[in-house]
């Protein structure tokens, strides 16, 4: 393939990527990976490092509204961002000694697990436990502006948290992904975080947990430009498209077709990364 | 349980436009090398099938710039990239200063851990490679 041929295909896929990812809030950057090594041959590592940058690109992105509207804690996603980042750091730094097919084999199982774990909401309990002194300590309670007015909560559980979110750095490290699905299980599951604040504040921290790896990845030369460049464009057109049209549409049956196209991609990458053939 | 203060609102809303601009910026860059890239070798053949790395002046912050204000199409692209890097970088940093100022210790402790393992990332990690 030629430049031209290759930077329009790339930017037409990764654009698609973007859409449907922010469309279903199943997030474009689990399926850049499979896209460019399944379909388009390209080195994990070539792969990896591109996705990761376009990670950043969308995190930042809609981050960017989720702020203003005041869904996002600031302070949570501070204090948990000490976690994801020395995770992300320890991860980029694995990718070099793991061997690509077991990388290949671990992002297969994270897409199947995201796929299936990303909007499954825990119930609401209607009497709220006590105040956790931890949290109380570190000012992570707050509030976020819900249909009924400025709603508050309290968050739990810190230790498990600050523990899952270490792993979610690590996974976002070692394949180039934001592990946003983790990163909202964490907060909603364990920490009691309501819904929205956990999905926005998990979005707004996938950008600096992700940077934490980008320069191990720079200095390793996984970052190439000529890659980059439409996978990066393409993602971010593509999900700003995407949130744009998400308050108008039903999307129940695209995001059942599109969970579809992510564990059959996970499938793929398993299959063909235990066979050997990255 | 604490209320939103005029200070938080004034760091989000900061926060928020920085994302934007350093976004914009960045995919602005991106572009410009992109079309110097598209123009000058448009027919030649790309493949990543096998990974090669990149050379040292696309692996370093301070080769990239140097070979990006040479007028490189490549090295231009990679600069964008490294701008859209650095967004979150700054916002990690303009959260220190706001803790700061809010005399707010125990986050700005925090925040600057976070600044120091980017930091440390983008301008240290190539020692151990």
């Amino acid at each position: 393939m030629n430049v031209i041929e290759f930077t329009f295909l790339v930017w037409t896929g990764s654009l698609v990527a973007g859409f449907l990812g922010a469309l279903t809030g199943l997030g474009g950057g689990v399926v850049l990976v499979p896209l460019l090594t399944l379909f388009f041959k390209v080195d994990l590592r070539y792969a990896i490092g591109a996705s990761l940058v376009s990670v950043i690109a969308t995190s930042s992105g809609s981050a960017a509204a989720y702020v203003k509207e005041g869904f996002s804690n600031i302070r949570i996603g501070m204090f948990l961002e000490i976690a994801t980042t020395v995770g992300a750091l320890l991860g980029a730094f694995l990718t070099a000694k793991v061997p690509a097919s077991a990388l290949a084999t671990i992002l297969g199982i994270v897409l199947i697990y995201s796929a299936f774990v990303s909007r499954r909401t825990r119930p609401r309990t209607e009497t709220p436990d006590p105040p956790d002194p931890l949290a109380t300590k570190l000012k992570m309670n707050g509030t976020f502006p819900d249909t009924s007015g400025i709603r508050s909560y309290n968050v739990y559980s810190v230790p498990t948290g600050f523990g899952v979110m270490f792993g979610a750095g690590a996974l976002s490290g070692l394949l180039g992904i934001g592990s946003g699905a983790l990163k909202v299980v964490a907060m909603d599951q364990a920490m009691k975080i309501p819904f929205k604040v956990s999905t926005t504040t998990s979005n707004f921290m996938i950008g600096v947990t992700a940077a934490a790896s980008a320069g191990v990845y720079l200095s390793r030369g996984y970052i190439d430009p000529g890659l980059a460049m439409p996978v990066m464009l393409g993602v971010l057109i593509g999900s700003l498209m995407g949130t744009r049209v998400l308050v108008k549409t039903q999307t129940k049956l695209l995001r059942l077709v599109f969970s579809a196209v992510i564990v059959l991609l996970g499938l793929e990458m398993v299959f063909k990364g235990l066979r050997g053939g990255f | 349980m604490r209320s939103r203060n005029v200070d938080e609102q004034k760091l989000e809303s900061l926060i928020a436009n920085l994302l934007r601009a350093g976004v914009v910026l960045s995919a602005f860059v991106v572009l410009s090398g992109a079309v110097m890239y598209l123009g000058f070798h448009p027919w030649a053949r790309v493949d990543y099938r096998t990974f090669h790395g990149e050379p040292d002046e696309l692996k370093t912050v301070h080769g990239v710039v140097r070979y990006a204000f040479s007028g490189d199409a490549k090295g231009i692209m990679q600069l964008g990239l490294l701008l859209l890097i650095a967004t979150p970088i700054a916002r990690v940093f303009s959260s220190a200063v706001v803790f700061a100022i809010e005399n707010d210790r125990m986050y700005l402790l925090f925040t600057l851990l976070v600044l120091a393992v980017l930091l440390y990332s983008l301008f240290g990690s190539f020692l151990i490679v």
